[in-house]
């Protein structure tokens, strides 16, 4: 071999060595990147899942509860009056304060604990005249410290916890009286303007709902389409003008999606603002092309033999579409249909357009009750001061996460249980 | 006695012509055999037959193709009821990724033949019984067509052809992915089934040609260039092309 030859192959060689590295560098980078997103979205977002109590103790006094019958019913207890109860509760933690100074201990639960000792009693009605212990949302502020994300060495003007708090916070966590849980609300409860209560459960119901309605609508007329564009519209220059079309709205910004739905769906038809059923219907207007492109792809890629054979047997063009190709190109239609939702659940800019922002405290029932959706929710909390909405941010991204993340296991698995050999 | 009777058939795809004036008698229960080099147009022409030309969109037909007093390139023909009496088998086996019995279930399905499920356990399996497959896959009807072997799974595809009871069947080039055990026994069947069908085979093999047919057409560029009784076309042709071709001098 002489050396010009030499050269060439170790040249060759080396190109290939070079090129392995490039796409391991990038591999490397790529990885690297998602570590850093996971990392920062875990580091900030798990402690939401936690949530702080404060335990004291609540005496069920009759005479203050205003009950006067000696065997109170379900409805005496319903309609008690709770708030001297709920408040002594809070103001029994230090005896000594002056009454002008007592909002700083009622701050340190959330607003809604005199529903807290109602909810209580209501469920344990022999509770009634006894003392007991009872566990109350703990505030915003004093879930912070005790998640350690308030720093305390800061002067006090400049903190949200005054010292007073501060010391009535170690004395109680001293005595074990503050508990940190499973946050079991944040699953199940809906928007709040008050961080310590907030939850995903309108929006995640909201995204569900939207999802559902924007399968309903875009899946068969997605499909149909393809199947006719593909097996029996003739190949003219008018349907390649459709295909030119169909990818191209593939492409199209998905707020243009969301000012068609607004000038068309609520503005003509009057849909009800803010609700799933005109939200569904926007992202499926996203998700018709890819699901298009995807089940047009998948029904070309089913063998031409098979074509044959079922016309070859007499089958009409019907017949070998829908007892063959169709049934055959099912795993890619699915696979893509799944992502093509994967990707409207996470859409925000369209939901914004019509209305999907708007703040929610209650749990959506049907797709037609005002909803969130999750990505707009982690939106609208994106935009909230409060330490505890960074962290719910974090957690919601996280459970969106899941969300996508079993959504393309289930393309994998459709598209592994259903795909059939052919030959 | 003649079945099908081509006049002056002309095939353009596109603008390219396949086909150039070709007129044969294809004749009741033999076997035909057409043979040449690739691109010659045997298996265009076969496709017109039962209209499998239909599929590609460029592809444009002129002449006559009359089975049994019936025209077959005509508009008006039901191309259905055409290939339910004129079947086909493939180059490439093409089971349908069913099980083995919906697979030669499928044409008498569509069709309407069998009336019951013991009529069509019956159709089911005379037809592999036919295709002298049934002693290999009695046992496992319901396994996918697909997971057979090579042969087998071509022999599948004739029992699929002639569970409708065809008039005619026809074979393009059936043995072409098939090792010669599973070839053998391929040949065999069309022996058999010629008791009965009409069969128009394109084949590359010139033995084979030689073993299975009657008559035999030459092919070469898009004409036919000469048609006879197979003993004739072997042993002592007209034209010089075919004994070349035969001989193996070209193609």
């Amino acid at each position: 071999m002489n050396n010009y030859k030499k050269n060439l192959l170790k040249k060759r060689y080396n190109a290939e060595r070079r090129f392995q590295w490039y796409g391991k560098i990038a591999i490397g980078l790529a990885l690297t990147f998602l570590a850093v997103f996971m990392f920062q979205i875990f580091s900030k977002g798990y402690s939401a899942f936690q949530k702080t109590w404060i335990v004291t103790e609540v005496h069920y006094d009759k005479e203050l509860l205003l009950i006067d019958a000696e065997s109170p019913s379900k409805d005496d207890l319903e309609n008690a009056d709770y708030y001297d109860v709920a408040y002594k509760a809070m103001t029994s933690l230090d005896p000594g304060l002056p009454e002008e100074e007592d909002r700083q201990l009622i701050q340190m639960v959330s607003y809604k604990y005199e529903t807290e000792v109602k909810d209580l009693l209501l469920k344990n009605p022999d509770f009634l005249g006894k003392i007991v212990p009872i566990k109350l949302t703990a505030s915003d502020d004093v879930d912070q410290v005790h998640k350690g994300n308030y720093p305390r060495d800061i002067p006090e003007k400049n903190r949200r916890v005054n010292d007073y708090q501060l010391q009535i916070y170690d004395m109680l966590n001293e005595r074990g009286d503050i508990l940190s849980e499973f946050n079991i609300s944040f699953f199940t409860s809906p928007d709040s303007r008050e961080a310590e209560l907030a939850g995903i459960a309108s929006s995640f119901m909201g995204t569900v709902f939207s999802i559902l309605v924007c399968l309903a609508f875009s899946f068969p007329i997605a499909v149909l389409a393809a199947i006719y564009l593909e097996e029996f519209a003739p190949k003219n220059k008018f349907t390649d003008f459709i295909e030119v079309n169909i990818n191209n709205l593939a492409a199209v910004p998905s707020i243009v999606f969301g000012l068609l739905g607004l000038g068309i769906l609520l503005a003509v038809f009057n849909l009800p603002r803010s609700t799933p059923l005109v939200g569904g219907i926007t992202l499926s207007l996203m998700t018709l092309p890819t699901i298009i492109i995807a089940a047009r792809a998948s029904l070309k890629a089913v063998p031409p033999s098979i074509r044959e054979a079922a016309l070859a047997m007499g089958a009409s063009n019907m017949q070998t579409t829908m007892h063959h190709t169709v049934p055959l190109s099912m795993p890619g239609t699915l696979s893509g249909t799944i992502i093509g939702l994967a990707q409207a659940l996470g859409e925000t800019a369209p939901l914004i357009l019509i209305g999907m922002v708007a703040f929610v405290n209650t749990i959506p029932g049907t797709p037609v009750d005002p909803a969130a959706s999750l990505p707009v929710q982690i939106y609208i909390w994106s935009e909230s001061a409060e330490r505890g909405f960074v962290e719910k941010v974090s957690a919601c991204i996280m459970v969106l996460l899941a969300f996508l993340i079993l959504m393309n296991l289930a393309a994998q698995i459709v598209r592994h249980k259903f795909e059939k050999k052919w030959s | 006695m003649s079945k099908i009777k081509a006049e002056n058939v002309n095939v353009y795809y596109g603008s390219k012509q396949a086909l150039f004036d070709v007129s044969i008698d294809i004749a009741e229960k033999e076997v035909t055999a057409l043979i040449g080099p690739s691109g010659c147009g045997k298996s265009t022409f076969l496709r017109c037959l039962n209209r499998m030309n239909d599929v590609i969109e460029i592809c444009r037909v002129e002449g006559s193709i009359k089975m049994d007093n019936l025209e077959l390139n005509s508009r008006k023909l039901d191309v259905v009821r055409l290939r339910e009496k004129v079947g086909m088998v493939f180059q490439k086996p093409n089971p349908f990724p069913k099980t083995i019995y919906e697979n030669v279930a499928y044409g008498p399905t569509i069709h309407g033949i069998a009336q019951s499920k013991e009529e069509m356990d019956q159709i089911v399996e005379t037809s592999l019984k036919k295709a002298a497959l049934w002693n290999e896959v009695k046992d496992r009807l319901d396994e996918i067509g697909t997971g057979l072997s090579g042969g087998q799974q071509q022999r599948l595809c004739i029992a699929r052809a002639i569970s409708v009871s065809p008039e005619v069947i026809l074979m393009d080039e059936p043995c072409s992915a098939l090792d010669p055990i599973a070839t053998a026994q391929i040949e065999e069947l069309i022996d058999d089934l010629k008791k009965e069908v009409t069969i128009v085979i394109v084949t590359h093999s010139m033995s084979q040609a030689a073993r299975v047919s009657q008559k035999t057409g030459f092919f070469h560029l898009g004409k036919l260039i000469e048609f006879g009784p197979t003993d004739k076309i072997f042993k002592n042709p007209d034209n010089q092309q075919t004994q070349d071709y035969i001989t193996g001098r070209f193609g």
